[in-house]
């Protein structure tokens, strides 16, 4: 078995800690435990000594901090060659990023550098019994199958994972752990690129990742228009609307709304998913989903391996009945309240 | 400005059909196309091209015949195209991808910008152009919604991130990869497509790009591929079949029940 550790990077914004970092703390806290080994998070940023003791209270063994005003937003050039100088130092065994913008743009960069490989998008992370290689799992050729994935020579092997496909590692403040402050050399912190201004963008009423239901349509929708009859049962149950990608690349719904691994991963408390078929691009996104709810009039449908409820029927004969029947309860709800 | 896009040659995946037997992609009578991501980078180049002058180089890592992907690109406006081509590139992962086309272009050699599409449709994994930036020691834009070029060698850029709009300043030369949102791809022309057909493409090898044989493919490749299967899914939930009328009531009644019994409404 080998040593060295397991990293994570965490992701911040604006000197707060991004919930993904938890995530990556769950994965690489199961992983360092398989390989009996440590768990350490490396954090960039300005001003976010704090932080990284939040890092220690989720799980990690050791935090490698390089805190400077010059890291204060994402850059692909001195966070990837602060992170290779890191690798080179202490040699981890395995390192696990988000699968972010951010994290997506900064792994291939240092992974290239490093020659070592890269799994993106895995959706499982385990380590084989014998060998303790890290074997990375994630969706291949359209989504049809899984490929496990290995890197059995280059060190480290690198995988991201998608945001919400765990949960967060929970927070236990008598944890104990080490922050090492590294420093570098001038050159490093320099950038051929500027960070001028951020512009937030105008959102969802409810923003999908962070909804606690999500109510998505298919391609069973059969037609444009008829994306109204998922915005009006999330409407009732105040819910994100999703969408899976051939909705999407139908022009039916923003890409915004794409639940699946080139769309949103989310965990919902429910997932109501109308008209899915289930590619296994689209289960990558929703299937950690607490509860699951599939209408398609298709028996043997992918959707319907992971819902806890499935009904098979043409969801325009179930749908409008549904949304009369919610509504019915909502004015019986609200008469109730009035009268008291 | 002298632009450079690396393209990929992707089997149409709305049709892709799968053995059940054995795991793989039925390749007969799956059609090849640009991978759609690429075209939004083509049509940025072109773009660019035409506001400040120069020109656009498309270059591919494949088969014989990803020249097709290549003529296709001139055909929609670009100069040259140039394929990287040889029994040794086979079997390439994302680095040994990103190793052999980054020494391409270095071969090419006098460019401002390299436009990457976002991932590719088929391995979707967008490794690719940070990787060419990395090798290159290029400053990397990822997910570049827009970019309006200032005075003087640089970039103004917009960086569609998770929940809004980074803006960038970036010293050229540089490798930007772009999303959906910066352009609208144009088609062909027939003027285009007849500029497309005799056009010689330029092709190269590993001696032309000087690679070191070990990087190169399979054997140049830190991943390997362990393990090839059809997903098991595992929930063991209800499944109510609607024959009629009072099915459908049922059906309704257990949708309500079930969010009930959870507290979900």
């Amino acid at each position: 078995m080998e040593d060295n550790g397991v990293w994570i990077i965490a992701e911040q914004n604006r000197g707060d800690l991004l919930r993904v970092s938890f995530e990556l703390l769950n994965r690489g806290r199961y992983l360092a435990d398989r390989l009996n080994t440590s768990l350490s998070a490396v954090l960039f940023g300005s001003n976010i000594e704090e932080e990284a003791q939040e890092l220690i209270c989720h799980g990690a063994d050791r935090v490698f901090l390089v805190d400077d005003p010059r890291l204060e937003y994402f850059l692909a050039e001195p966070y990837g060659k602060m992170l290779c100088a890191l690798v080179k130092k202490y040699q981890p065994g395995i390192i696990i990023g988000a699968a972010t913008c951010n994290g997506r743009t900064l792994m291939p960069y240092a992974a290239h550098k490093l020659k070592t490989g890269l799994t993106a998008d895995c959706t499982m992370l385990e380590v084989d019994e014998q060998t303790g290689e890290l074997l990375q799992t994630r969706p291949a050729i359209g989504g049809n199958i899984m490929a496990t994935i290995k890197t059995p020579v280059a060190r480290p092997q690198m995988a991201t994972v998608r945001p919400r496909s765990m949960r967060p590692a929970p927070r236990d403040t008598s944890r104990r752990g080490e922050i090492k402050k590294e420093h570098f050399d001038d050159r490093l912190y320099s950038s051929s690129i500027k960070y001028i201004g951020f512009i937030e963008e105008s959102k969802q009423d409810i923003p999908l990742q962070d909804a606690d239901i999500v109510v998505a349509g298919g391609k069973g929708l059969r037609r444009a228009e008829n994306f109204k009859l998922v915005q009006e049962l999330a409407r009732l149950l105040g819910a994100a609307e999703g969408a899976s990608r051939s909705v999407v690349d139908l022009g039916w719904a923003p890409y915004a709304c794409q639940v699946g691994l080139s769309g949103k991963t989310v965990t919902p408390n429910l997932y109501l998913a109308l008209g899915i078929s289930g590619a296994v691009q689209h289960l990558a996104g929703m299937q950690t989903a607490e509860n699951i709810i599939a209408v398609n009039n298709d028996p043997e449908a992918q959707i319907f391996k992971v819902a806890d409820l499935g009904i098979v029927a043409d969801l325009f004969d179930v749908l409008p009945r549904l949304i009369e029947k919610l509504r019915e309860r909502k004015s019986r709800e609200r008469g109730k309240t009035d009268n008291e | 400005m002298q632009i450079i896009v690396p393209i990929k040659q992707v089997p149409e995946t709305g049709n892709v059909k799968m053995d059940e037997k054995t795991g793989t992609m039925i390749r007969e009578g799956v059609e090849s196309i640009i991978n759609p991501l690429d075209l939004y980078a083509i049509e940025e180049a072109l773009r660019l091209k035409e506001e400040h002058e120069g020109s656009v180089t498309v270059i591919s890592m494949g088969p014989a015949k990803a020249e097709e992907a290549l003529r296709e690109a001139i055909a929609m406006g670009c100069d040259r195209g140039v394929l990287l081509t040889a029994r040794e590139f086979a079997g390439s992962d994302t680095w040994a991808t990103a190793y052999a086309l980054a020494l391409a272009i270095k071969k090419i050699g006098n460019f401002d910008l390299i436009l990457c599409g976002e991932r590719a449709t088929d391995g979707e994994t967008g490794q690719v152009g940070p990787g060419i930036a990395s090798y290159l020691n290029l400053p990397l834009g990822t997910y570049i919604s827009s970019i309006v070029k200032l005075k003087g060698s640089s970039l103004r850029v917009k960086r569609l991130v998770e929940n809004g709009y980074v803006l960038l300043e970036i010293l050229l030369p540089a490798l930007l990869t772009v999303v959906k949102e910066i352009s609208y791809p144009r088609l062909p022309t027939l003027r285009g497509k007849q500029r497309a057909k005799k056009i010689n493409i330029l092709r190269m090898g590993p001696v032309e790009i000087q690679a070191e044989i070990e990087n190169l493919g399979l054997q140049g490749s830190p991943t390997r591929v362990v393990k090839i299967f059809k997903p098991r899914l595992s929930r063991q939930g209800e499944k109510f079949m609607v024959k009629d009328e009072s099915d459908l009531e049922q059906a309704v009644e257990k949708i309500i029940d079930f969010l009930e019994q959870r507290q979900l409404i």
